[in-house]
């Protein structure tokens, strides 16, 4: 072997069965390599295909699969593959298929003999296939928490098993029962390929068909969910935690383009992560009293921390920790409505600022309220929703999420109405702006409905979307507000700081960083007709018109971005040190990087807000009241 | 990518072959004829079929007409698999002094020069590797123009061959390599196109020394990653020789 080989030996020696060989026979293995490359879902083996040799894998992931198509193993850097075919008769037993994208070392037949003869330590362990199940048991935990680096992908455990959607409920169920899966895609096969139409889950055969006693002839079409919330094959797991996170669903098929590559369950995640927020969120609805929300919810800050240290983006922070607030805020009105019994008419709960926006961070109190359904007659059915808006806002309490000082909280009469009052609301604010009322109400063109019958929320939000557009004056009034908040910078970029109270000598990321963004991003949403909640969902409908410039939408996104993730940075620190997370920072805590592109990204702020002054005519004293 | 070499205008340039040919006539030295004789692949040739030669030089500077080769790794492979057991790695003298910079890079010292052989020494056996294979370089203008110079001096003619450039393929598949100043703002870093930064878009893995042979094999890898990436096994080997 030569000398400049040694990395390549190296490597090899780190893993079993070559930890232990004498050098002279790894020189000898290593002399014998070939290298190839496997680009990620190419198949490397084949069931029954000659195969002469021992596969080591240098970096990536591969699937071991046995011959019925189910999955074995999954296995990664150091591991081996191929060994029982060359043991039996050099035909390949276990097809192999590349995960990611592959390296391999492959080691000749013969050298694979002759070790097996002459190394013990080589022979016990390419015969006994138990070791490297649990070595690669033990070493997927160690890469566990890589939920932003791995493809979904890696949590394919077969290939997915559907039915046309002609089937009827009992062949479906059958199906579902022999396959062991516990969702069935339903395919339309009308056309000239097959496309996914609708899912049905194990979950869905009970509370839809066994509850309702429907005659095992119904076509599975009648039940079956539509609409269906995929993701696509190239995603990271952590987006298909989003996805489940936000949507609520606990099974999504991973598309790669019109093709279903397989289906992911909350199960599999979980199973994956057993710190990741998904485990908190499951977790939470295996809670049966407020009791057991509080104990959890002390797990909280940790997720949140652990996030941080992950690298994941502001986006995905904001997104998981809303995520994790509103499965708080939908069990407990599980656990209240098993309390008070069924509610007597249909209703909406609806969140609203920021858990609404997706951008919730650990340090935040409750901002929420109530949709009635048109037949609400206060003097019957008002005591009950009382009661239900009170047990979800005193176990939100419980579980941190503070009483909003503002008095925003379906526990507020004002904010436990009918729909057709609250339509009244959102017409009045629109139709008849006044700044000081606005100021109060801004916090309501950021909601969404999170239990009960959504639909009344989406009513609200078309509404205001279709209103909102044709209002210059509301427009110009929610600009003014949104120029209240300004970026603390003075005069040669220097960082204006708070000159008394508790907080002197700091400045607030939240009060004039990302709240005056949010804001201004929103009357900019509000104008072009969104119906987005989130910022940077808002930017990109923003970016579909001609409203702002490429180059100044860029600039906000990464502004938000920058802003937010040094808060979120703050806070996670403050946590980690057992201090109570705030929003107020020193300018001698930050990097001199930090502070330098702060100031970068406070200036885009600045230049945005005098650009919405202008497009919305918003100079304070003209127009005003 | 131009599939013929730099050359005469007006007239159709001649195939990479019909060079070889021609040059075969002409070659005074042996060994130059024997390479040019074992010929060059049809230029049509797939690139699954094509024998391939991995190459990298360490030298003691970037100019050929003012530094020498220090040392010369190279492996013989295919896009199925690269031979390890074929590689090679030899340390050369070099004709100027080495300079205490390039020691630092290349961990080569005064008394592995002291004991290594001139270049005319080993040129069989880098002719060995060569013939009837097409090389594969990480930026072509080391290995090719270093070459041709150190044979002018050693066999008095230079030297014609075409290769693949694995740094050339990357610079074309990110034209747009230059982050704005906000993208840098949030560490987007401008995309390199060095060879172990290409290697990790590829998810190859980091290998921790550098010598002439591991570059070679690290860019012989990192060529059948680009390939079944971005062209597929079937693509014509003039599609990406220059």
């Amino acid at each position: 072997m030569q000398a400049e080989l040694i990395d390549i030996r190296n490597h090899m020696a780190q893993y079993p069965p070559f930890d232990e060989m004498p050098e002279e026979l790894m020189d000898q293995v290593v002399g014998g390599v070939e290298v190839e490359y496997f680009r990620a879902g190419t198949q490397i083996l084949e069931f029954g295909q000659d195969n002469t040799w021992l596969y080591y894998i240098r970096s990536g992931a591969v699937e071991i699969f046995r011959r019925s198509g189910e999955l074995y193993n999954r296995i990664g850097e150091g591991d081996i593959f191929g060994q029982f075919g060359l043991l039996m008769n050099k035909t390949v037993r276990f097809p192999a298929k590349a995960l990611e994208d592959t390296l391999v070392y492959r080691i000749p037949e013969a050298t694979f003999q002759y070790l097996f003869e002459n190394d013990d330590g080589f022979a016990d362990f390419v015969e006994t296939e138990d070791r490297s199940r649990l070595r690669s048991a033990l070493s997927r935990r160690e890469k566990s928490n890589d939920l932003m680096t791995s493809k979904v992908t890696r949590l394919i455990a077969r290939t997915p098993v559907s039915a046309p959607c002609t089937v009827r409920l009992q062949e479906a169920a059958r199906i579902m029962t022999d396959q062991g899966v516990s969702a069935l895609l339903l395919m339309d096969e009308s056309g000239e390929h097959p496309i996914l139409k609708g899912i049905i889950t194990d979950r869905d055969l009970r509370t839809r068909a066994v509850t309702e006693a429907l005659p095992s002839e119904t076509p599975i079409s009648d039940i079956m969910s539509e609409g269906l919330i995929t993701i696509r094959a190239s995603a990271y797991i952590f987006e298909a935690m989003l996805m489940m996170l936000h949507n609520n669903v606990h099974h999504l098929p991973v598309m790669d383009k019109d093709e279903v590559r397989g289906v992911i369950a909350l199960s599999d995640i979980v199973k994956y992560e057993s710190q990741s927020s998904l485990y908190l969120v499951s977790n939470i609805y295996h809670q049966n009293d407020v009791k057991g929300l509080k104990k959890i919810s002390r797990d909280v800050p940790d997720t949140f921390v652990r996030m941080v240290n992950e690298d994941a983006n502001s986006h995905m922070i904001g997104s998981a920790m809303a995520g994790i607030g509103r499965s708080f805020t939908q069990r407990l009105l599980e656990l209240g409505e098993e309390k008070l019994g069924p509610p007597p008419i249909p209703y909406c709960f609806m969140a609203l600022g920021s858990m609404a926006r997706d951008e919730q961070l650990v340090v935040t109190d409750q901002d929420n309220a109530m949709i009635l359904d048109d037949s609400f007659v206060p003097e019957e059915h008002d005591e009950y929703f009382l009661a239900l808006a009170k047990f979800v806002s005193d176990g939100l309490a419980e579980c941190g999420y503070t009483y909003c000082t503002g008095e925003i909280m379906a526990t507020n009469p004002k904010w436990r109405q009918p729909l057709r009052v609250w339509k009244g609301y959102f017409t009045d604010w629109i139709e008849n702006p006044k700044a000081e009322a606005l100021l109060n109400s801004n916090i309501f063109f950021d909601l969404d409905g999170i239990h009960g019958n959504t639909g009344f929320a989406e009513e609200l939000k078309a509404l205001v979307a279709e209103k909102a557009s044709h209002s210059q004056r509301f427009l110009t009034l929610l600009a003014r507000n949104a120029l209240n908040r300004t970026p603390p910078l003075g005069f040669f970029r220097t960082f204006v700081l708070e000159e008394d109270g508790q907080h002197r000598k700091t400045f607030n990321l939240k009060r004039r960083g990302t709240a005056p963004l949010s804001d201004l991003i929103r009357v900019h949403a509000l104008a072009c007709g969104s119906r987005a909640q989130n910022s940077f969902e808002r930017l990109k409908v923003i970016g579909q018109t001609k409203l702002l410039l490429e180059d100044d939408l860029g600039n906000l996104r990464d502004a938000l971005e920058f802003i937010s993730i040094v808060r979120i940075r703050h806070q996670a620190l403050a946590i980690e040190d057992g201090r109570k997370p705030d929003n107020n920072v020193r300018p001698e805590d930050l990097s001199p990087f930090e502070r330098s592109h702060l100031k970068d990204a406070f200036q885009v702020v600045s230049n945005a807000q005098k650009f919405l002054r202008f497009r919305y005519n918003a100079q304070v004293g003209r127009n005003a009241q | 990518m131009p599939s013929n070499p730099e050359g005469q205008s007006n007239t159709p340039k001649p195939t990479w072959p019909e060079q070889y040919r021609e040059l075969a006539q002409q070659a005074k030295s042996p060994l130059l004829k024997a390479f040019y004789e074992a010929g060059c692949v049809d230029p049509d040739m797939p690139m699954s079929d094509v024998p391939l030669v991995a190459l990298d030089f360490e030298t003691t500077g970037l100019d050929p007409n003012e530094h020498s080769i220090v040392s010369v790794g190279l492996v013989p492979f295919t896009l199925g698999g690269i031979q390890l057991g074929r590689c090679w790695h030899q340390v050369v003298r070099p004709q100027l002094p080495l300079h205490q910079t390039s020691i630092e890079v290349h961990g080569i010292t005064h008394s592995d020069i002291d004991k290594a052989p001139d270049l005319n020494e080993v040129l069989d056996k880098l002719f060995s590797y060569l013939n009837g294979r097409i090389p594969v370089v990480h930026y072509r203008d080391i290995e090719r123009p270093f070459l041709n110079v150190a044979l002018q001096w050693r066999l008095g003619e230079g030297i014609r061959f075409p290769v693949i450039d694995t740094m050339a393929i990357e610079a074309h598949l990110h034209p747009d390599r230059r982050p704005t100043r906000w993208q840098r703002l949030l560490g987007k870093k401008p995309v390199s196109i060095r060879l172990a930064d290409s290697r990790q878009r590829y998810g190859l893995p980091h290998y921790a020394s550098h010598n002439a042979l591991i570059d070679a094999i690290g860019t012989a890898e990192l060529l059948q990653a680009q390939i079944h990436h971005h062209f597929g096994p079937n693509t014509p080997v003039k599609d990406l020789w220059l």
